[in-house]
């Protein structure tokens, strides 16, 4: 029990985990027959391995790693093409750094800048626009990437744009909404899905409505979270209650920072910049409909796609995952991390095969950091 | 990427752009107040907003600040955010 120590508020995370424990055995879960929960944002899978809350938390709790980690889901081919665009002389490729290291099938956007390419690292779009503005002769190209959050930042980005009418400032468009894929996991026949914790910096934006079917088409509880420890274990709490009580509600644990109809600003930036694609590919889910966002054709000027022609719709772009990788299967629930033969050995965070491994937030990389630790501990003891 | 991070807004620094200065952890980053943007702007003098990615997406007490930057600097978070802000400054400077 020594990570509760690390609690802000040690006691009342003592609290919360006897209420979870006694709610668990209420619902009659045992680790033979669990209650899976997914955890959909990317920041709580980090935040529940780096506490410990996995371990804390009664057998009869399985924590599924969602999807919402956006360096993970990216397919190779998008990488393939940032490389493609970033290679091109007169280019200026601004990412965040994120995405750096996530591997291409032949380089990674690190690699392409070690050969030569003008790809810089920045914190914002606000700093890929700045360069624009001070590299008047090349085109600088920002690598749009996340999911609700960083989405108005890029909207907000292209409409400033376009009031300065800067012409040598595109977005390549990868963003991706988070409730289409829950839809895609919920309808997928092999998942077994008891309710969730939702995102809580996607729902500020968001709001909590755009969780209402996960509620009233599923019947799933689904309860928004902040993401301290102790913020993780009241929704887990409260997705129990939710369970044994025969309920299926969407609950606002983060109720302090999301409000219910999210950030009207970002939303009507959004809705102004960009449009849903048809379909997208998320690395190990597949195409999923509605779930990818292009930008609207008042903004083509504006638009990486549309000046480079690569990119989304401009042919067949899969590219195979590598040879053994089993990202696909982490990404599903269906394998634990450990499950895959390449982790730890072919696939580190400083050598990643699978995109998985790359991100802080992304499951494998949370088991190889905090694993050990674990090991470690448990041999101490 | 993903995880905001308290800021406090100290100046209005271009009102027509809805950019202002914030104090992140010590460090001086300019920001867009377009979301969180009052009718007289210097109502935002002092205050705290979560920053994502260079914009104030909204504004909370100073409580949970002080919180959210706890549990940022456990995640790791709060490290890799301030050293992004200043890769993004090499970035400008083309200097990385």
């Amino acid at each position: 029990m020594r990570y509760v120590e690390e609690f802000r508020d040690p006691v009342a995370a003592k609290a919360v985990l006897s209420a979870i424990a006694a709610v668990v055995e209420e619902i009659g879960a045992t680790a033979r027959n669990p209650v899976h929960i997914m955890e959909i944002c990317g920041g709580h899978t980090h935040a529940i391995f780096r506490y410990g809350l996995d371990r804390l938390t009664p057998k009869g709790i399985e924590f599924i790693h969602g999807p919402g980690c956006p360096v993970c889901v990216l397919p190779m081919s998008r990488i393939d093409e940032c490389v493609e665009i970033a290679e091109r002389p007169e280019v200026i490729f601004c990412t965040f750094g994120d995405a750096m290291r996530v591997p291409g099938s032949a380089k990674s956007l690190m690699q392409a800048k070690a050969d030569g390419a003008d790809i810089r690292m920045v914190y914002s779009p606000l700093d890929a626009l700045e360069i624009a503005r001070r590299n008047p002769d090349r085109e600088v190209v920002f690598f749009g990437l996340g999911f609700e959050t960083t989405t108005p930042s890029t909207a907000l980005s292209i409409q400033q744009a376009a009031r300065e009418a800067l012409g040598n400032f595109t977005v390549f468009c990868n963003h991706i909404t988070v409730p289409p894929p829950i839809k895609a996991l919920l309808d997928d026949p092999h998942m077994i899905l008891d309710g969730f914790v939702g995102p809580g910096h996607v729902s500020m934006v968001i709001g909590t409505h755009p969780y209402d079917f996960i509620a009233e088409t599923y019947g799933k509880p689904i309860v928004v979270a902040g993401f301290e420890p102790l913020d993780l274990l009241q929704s887990v709490l409260m997705v129990l209650r939710q369970i044994r009580d025969g309920r299926a509600e969407v609950e606002n644990q983060y109720a302090r920072v999301v409000p219910e109809h999210g950030n009207p600003v970002s939303l009507a930036a959004i809705a102004d910049v960009y449009e849903p694609r048809p379909s997208f590919e998320w690395r190990g889910l597949g195409e999923i409909d509605a779930s990818g966002l292009r930008i609207r054709a008042k903004y083509a000027a504006f638009d990486a796609e549309e000046k480079f022609g690569v990119g989304y719709g401009a042919g067949p772009r899969s590219v195979a995952e590598p040879e053994g990788c089993a990202c696909g299967q982490v990404m599903t629930g269906r394998i634990k991390p450990t499950g895959c033969p390449q982790y730890g050995t072919g696939c580190t965070p400083e050598m990643p095969l699978g995109a998985l491994m790359v991100s802080s937030e992304g499951a494998c990389a949370a088991y190889f950091q905090y694993g050990a630790t674990d090991d470690h501990l448990e041999a101490a003891e | 990427m993903c995880l905001g991070i308290p800021g406090q807004i100290v100046e209005i620094t271009d009102a027509t752009r809805l950019m202002a200065m914030a104090d992140i952890s010590g460090v001086r980053r300019e920001v867009s107040i377009a979301c969180v943007a009052t009718p007289d702007l210097t109502d935002l003098l002092g205050e705290w907003a979560l920053i994502h990615v260079g914009f104030a997406m909204s504004l909370i007490d100073a409580d949970e600040a002080e919180k959210t930057l706890e549990a940022l600097r456990g995640l790791g978070e709060a490290q890799e955010t301030l050293e992004a802000m200043a890769d993004g400054a090499a970035a400008l400077e083309g200097t990385q």
